[in-house]
């Protein structure tokens, strides 16, 4: 399945804020090399841009926190606020 | 919530190890208030997921009976994947059938609710829908939280906010977060009868099977499959280490192994015609001992997942059962805590004086060594492979003569002595 197939089987109460933010885009582009956000993330929040930015789907997020365990650069990631964010149904 | 309230204690989290905590406390009689970020308890939480019974059920009156429990596992089944092949182990023992059961699937959306309603009706306060945003200090002590803007002082608080703790990082109690010392998980639920369950399994009614793998569907990297049975569906996941991902990666999505393990012959004839209804990540704690943060601090304890309390020896993976027993123990420890009218550091101590004394961290210290074992790639591509492949070696009938099996066995060994001496000498040290 694709990542959106497997998402859209899950419930997201989506808030209007990100709750994920980039603390500064030249920061990722002149000391991030390897963009582990694209690939250890289990929902694809993260993607590249055209321009080579890290353009974040916040809405889709699972709240597992990988990527800031993989990212100790560029990333300022909270839970979504209390009420928002995904709804598992059978956990 | 009103503002600048206090109570007695305030629990951040309302999963197992926070609602095991809550149900003691407010037993006691304690004012106990669990802060819950999610729509409601379990609405956030995610297992694998077995639950282990026989070592909690001393910490808790016999309520385990009118759980919402899956099924009792009776299967126990261990797969070594190959590429073409896989070798599959599978222990059935009447033992598993006796009551009480040895272990159950668990759901967490339906556990959760359960524990949270039995620790309602102990007299604790859930307040959910409130994301817990920092600690108050005083003085070097945490005295309270602060939860959508609202302060709410307490004697004692409990981080109880999974395993990615931002309680344990303010409270400047853990190591840093080192993606060595986590794995992250993916799982789909799948829907199928009850008796498309019990009949692709050979199971009988209420009966479950639990299967782990390991080699080539983590593609050489630390980790492995689950799957569960559970009433009328089953968890099916891929967990991998966080440190062994981004090792491999740029280019590698983890989804996707969930994907080609899906389509792995082992797997889909168990799953055919049933519909995936949810999918799920987590992070897991991997670390063990070596890695755990301090589990008390001045007016806090760490309970659960927050305080890495989670083990996994390949054949065993488990969690949930220290998590509930972490939550009673902290919760002991501040009812003794309150009696005496101490709640200083050296009395909340004791928190980890009993955890020391009880399974958990006896267990933790046992198999201290086991996460650097588990670090050895070859446990996830060369002896998976070569078990699969010697065995159908052994097996195939060709049209040239066999060979003497030990002639078969001895060029398998041969191709693995280098390394497999070493590998062995440190499977005595675990």
């Amino acid at each position: 399945m694709s990542i959106d197939a497997n998402l859209a089987l899950d419930a997201f109460k989506i808030d209007e804020e990100s709750h994920i933010q980039i603390i500064d885009e030249m920061r990722c582009k002149e000391r991030c090399q390897t963009r582990q956000c694209l690939y250890v993330c289990p929902a694809q929040v993260y993607t590249l841009g055209q321009e080579g930015e890290i353009l974040i789907r916040y809405e889709g997020c699972l709240e597992c926190g990988a990527c800031i365990i993989a990212c100790d650069i560029g990333l300022a990631w909270n839970y979504p606020r209390g009420g928002f964010g995904v709804q598992y149904r059978f956990g | 919530m009103a503002e600048a309230e206090k109570v007695e204690v305030v629990i951040v989290g309302a999963g197992l190890a926070g609602l095991a905590c809550a149900y003691h406390l407010a037993d006691a009689g304690l004012e106990t208030l669990v802060v819950e970020r999610g729509d409601f308890p379990g609405s956030k939480n995610v297992t694998g997921g077995r639950l282990y019974l026989h070592p909690v059920r001393r910490f808790f009156p016999p309520i385990w009976e009118e759980a919402p429990l899956e099924r009792h596992v009776t299967k126990e089944r261990l797969t070594a994947m190959g590429e073409g092949s896989s070798v599959t182990f599978e222990l059935a023992s009447e033992r598993f059938k006796e009551k009480p059961y040895h272990s159950h699937t668990i759901l967490r959306a339906k556990f959760d609710p359960w524990l949270a309603k039995r620790a309602t009706q102990k007299g604790a306060i859930i307040v959910p829908k409130n994301r817990v945003d920092d600690l108050l200090w005083r003085e070097g002590k945490v005295i309270g939280i602060v939860a959508s803007e609202a302060e709410i002082h307490a004697s004692v608080v409990v981080a109880a906010d999974g395993a990615l703790s931002f309680m344990v990082e303010k409270a400047g109690l853990g190591q840093g977060r080192k993606p060595q010392d986590y794995a992250v998980g993916v799982k789909e639920v799948i829907e199928l009868t009850s008796s498309a369950i019990e009949e692709r399994f050979g199971l009988s009614d209420g009966e479950g099977a639990a299967q782990l793998f390991f080699g080539s569907l983590t593609e050489g990297m630390f980790g492995g499959g689950f799957l569960y049975t559970n009433i009328d569906t089953i968890s099916l996941g891929v967990v991998v280490g966080i440190g062994a991902l981004m090792e491999k990666a740029p280019g590698f999505e983890l989804h996707r192994l969930l994907d080609s393990f899906k389509e792995r012959p082992e797997i889909k004839p168990l799953i055919e015609g049933g519909h995936p209804v949810e999918y799920s990540a987590r992070i897991v704690p991997e670390g063990g001992l070596e890695s755990m943060p301090r589990v008390y601090g001045h007016g806090i304890l760490v309970v659960g997942d927050a305080a890495g309390l989670a083990l996994n020896t390949g054949l065993i993976v488990r969690g949930m059962d220290f998590a509930l027993a972490s939550g009673a123990l902290a919760a002991r420890t501040i009812i003794e805590a309150k009696k005496r009218d101490d709640f200083s550091l050296a009395s909340l101590s004791r928190y980890e004086e009993s955890l020391k004394e009880s399974f958990v961290l006896k267990e933790l210290e046992t198999f201290r060594e086991m996460p650097h074992f588990l670090q050895n790639p070859r446990l996830f591509n060369l002896y998976p492979q070569a078990l699969a492949e010697s065995l159908e070696r052994l097996m195939w009938i060709g049209e040239e003569p066999k060979e003497k099996i030990s002639t078969t066995l001895w060029g398998e060994a041969r191709r693995l002595i280098p390394s497999a001496v070493g590998d062995l000498l440190k499977v005595w040290r675990i």
